[in-house]
């Protein structure tokens, strides 16, 4: 009981739903107040992570439940992506009549499911956090009920997540079969010879991990769910379950299936040179913003698990590096979504954005700076985040690997420099609104100054991560 | 007479596994079925664990498929809940109409 302090966060966001949940509904007219609430008690648990003893390494409920650094920085990075997405979308909720007391506490039980997952140290509480994750996104993904688009999206993700939910449970019932354990720590020394079910295991494992974070060959949902859904929840599903999804594929390879790095190197290679390269070959067609910031987040995912696919500590926390970095851009290119509003109306096509740079020179002036990052042009963030990865894989000695994400990475320049070449050449459109909300403003504000601003001082993020340690 | 082992069980779950996966990836007429697949897959997985638990002696197994029902309960709430709202806007749940959304 003594240990009950360290999750004191999870608690309190426990506790928050639940009082959400009960004044909203006695409360009339409430939306926007437990809306408010919501990035309150968001902001409220951010403190109360910091304030945790950063020192401690803590296994609560008999080692089934983590507290070190690794899920520290991710609780952190989490639900700060969390308070920005709250900040940033609220004006396009209220517009799109989806201002509903629901929303904001979906967003908080997912929240709560991913915090669950980063810290999980034995298969069931995994599982349970993935699922209270998952069951909240549905929801979120359909949440404009009216909305055919928005109704088809929730759909399709519903099935493959749940399809993909149930081939990692059966991975789960094999590795718990064969190391007779559902614990981390005691799998990785209950597995020190290779059986055939623990190989199934781990790859019914893997694919099921792969498709959360939209890793080709199991990316087919992203697309239709970023483009259908809401794009206050496309940001949402932009953001967070990557950071989540990316903790527990970092936790699985490296403490349960530590021993066995033979078997999944060769998988997590393959996934992530079929997404750089798919991600960017295929995002050249498209023609919606949404749909292409999809592909370009599966290409994004293939060079994060280049990271993770060299099997040393280097590679881990140049993946960690990868996706905070990934995070901030994502978030910059969302708010500058955001801001293509005419008339109460939102705007995500391509063409839309033809000659921005004549009526809103600073908006387009950010949107260079963030898919110039995208791209991986120095001296951007994007340009680090990569050349990190890099790094790692070289220093294994797996050039090939290298080569593929370096071609990738160019082709992938392609259509993100045809979009600026819309921005600033192409004849000019109707003007946009250009008053926007506080939050909005402060979240693209934030995000383009970190990207330009990463270069002057980018130890102040690595000494953070140079000091997680997975072992 | 033979004795029935870990290896029978398995066997059955894998093939109940199975006929859930390709329930999904070959049906192509409705929707429903797609949720009657996902328990399908769902229930070989408690199956595997149930019987894993037996023959290891270790009874975590089972806490799991406790877990893994009740889960299964409330995700097939949820999916029907956003196949009535679906059907409302589309008037169809033929899965090949599902097709708005593609690029």
């Amino acid at each position: 009981m003594e240990n009950l302090q360290l999750i004191i966060p999870e608690l309190f966001i426990s506790i928050m739903i639940m009082f959400l949940l009960i004044f909203g509904v006695f409360k009339k007219n409430s939306s926007q107040l437990v809306y408010n609430l919501t990035t309150v008690s968001l902001v409220a648990a951010l403190t109360l992570i910091i304030n945790l003893d950063s020192q401690i390494q803590s296994s609560l409920f008999n080692n089934s439940y983590n507290i070190d650094s690794l899920a520290r920085f991710m609780k952190i990075l989490l639900i700060l992506s969390g308070i920005f997405v709250m900040l940033s979308s609220s004006k396009y909720i209220q517009i799109n009549k989806i201002s509903k007391i629901e929303y904001p506490i979906l967003i908080l039980c997912s929240i709560l499911g991913m915090m669950v997952m980063i810290s999980s140290n034995d298969l069931i509480v995994f599982y349970m956090g993935l699922e209270l994750q998952s069951l909240a996104l549905y929801v979120l993904a359909s949440f404009n009920r009216d909305n055919l688009l928005s109704t088809e999206s929730g759909l399709k993700y519903f099935v493959l997540s749940a399809l993909s939910s149930g081939l990692l449970l059966y991975g789960c019932s094999l590795i718990y079969g064969f190391s007779e354990t559902t614990n981390f720590n005691q799998i990785m020394v209950n597995t020190k010879e290779i059986e055939y079910g623990l190989t199934f295991g781990i790859v019914f494992i893997l694919v099921g991990l792969a498709f959360k974070i939209s890793a080709v060959p199991f990316h087919m949902w992203a697309p239709d769910v970023y483009q259908g859904s809401p794009t206050s929840v496309t940001v949402f599903f932009a953001l967070l379950p990557k950071i989540a999804a990316l903790t527990v594929f970092i936790r699985f390879l490296y403490i349960p299936f530590y021993e066995l790095g033979d078997q999944w190197q060769m998988i997590i290679i393959f996934l992530s040179i079929a997404s750089m390269v798919f991600g960017a070959v295929a995002a050249i067609g498209q023609k919606n913003l949404k749909r292409l910031i999809a592909y370009s987040s599966i290409s994004h995912m293939g060079y994060a698990l280049a990271g993770l696919s060299t099997g040393t500590t280097q590679g881990v926390q140049s993946s960690i590096i990868y996706i905070t970095i990934y995070l901030v851009m994502n978030l910059a290119f969302f708010s500058c979504l955001f801001m293509l509003k005419r008339n109460d109306e939102y705007y995500e096509k391509i063409d839309d954005l033809s000659g921005l740079s004549k009526n809103h020179p600073l908006l387009s002036l950010s949107l260079l700076v963030v898919l110039f990052s995208l791209a991986g042009i120095p001296p951007l963030a994007g340009f680090f985040a990569k050349f990190y990865i890099f790094v790692a894989v070289i220093n294994e000695k797996m050039y090939f690997l290298a080569i593929v994400g370096l071609m990738a990475t160019v082709i992938a320049a392609f259509y993100y420099l045809r979009i600026i070449k819309i921005i600033y050449f192409d004849p000019e459109k109707e003007k946009f609104e250009s008053k926007h909300n506080l939050g909005l403003k402060f979240t693209l504000v934030a995000s383009t100054f970190f990207i330009l601003a990463y270069f002057i001082y980018p130890s102040g993020i690595i000494d953070i991560i140079s000091q997680i340690n997975i072992n | 007479m033979f004795s029935i082992g870990l290896g029978h069980y398995l066997t059955l779950a894998a093939i109940i596994f199975t006929i859930g996966i390709v329930g999904i990836f070959l049906n192509r007429k409705n929707i429903i079925v797609i949720l009657m697949s996902i328990e399908l897959i769902l229930l070989a997985v408690n199956i595997n664990l149930v019987s894993f638990s037996i023959f290891i002696n270790d009874l975590s197994g089972q806490v799991f498929t406790l877990f893994i029902l009740t889960v299964a309960a409330a995700e097939a709430a949820i999916g029907l809940a956003i196949i009535v709202v679906y059907y409302r806007n589309s008037g169809t749940i033929r899965v090949e109409e599902i097709d708005r959304l593609k690029g």
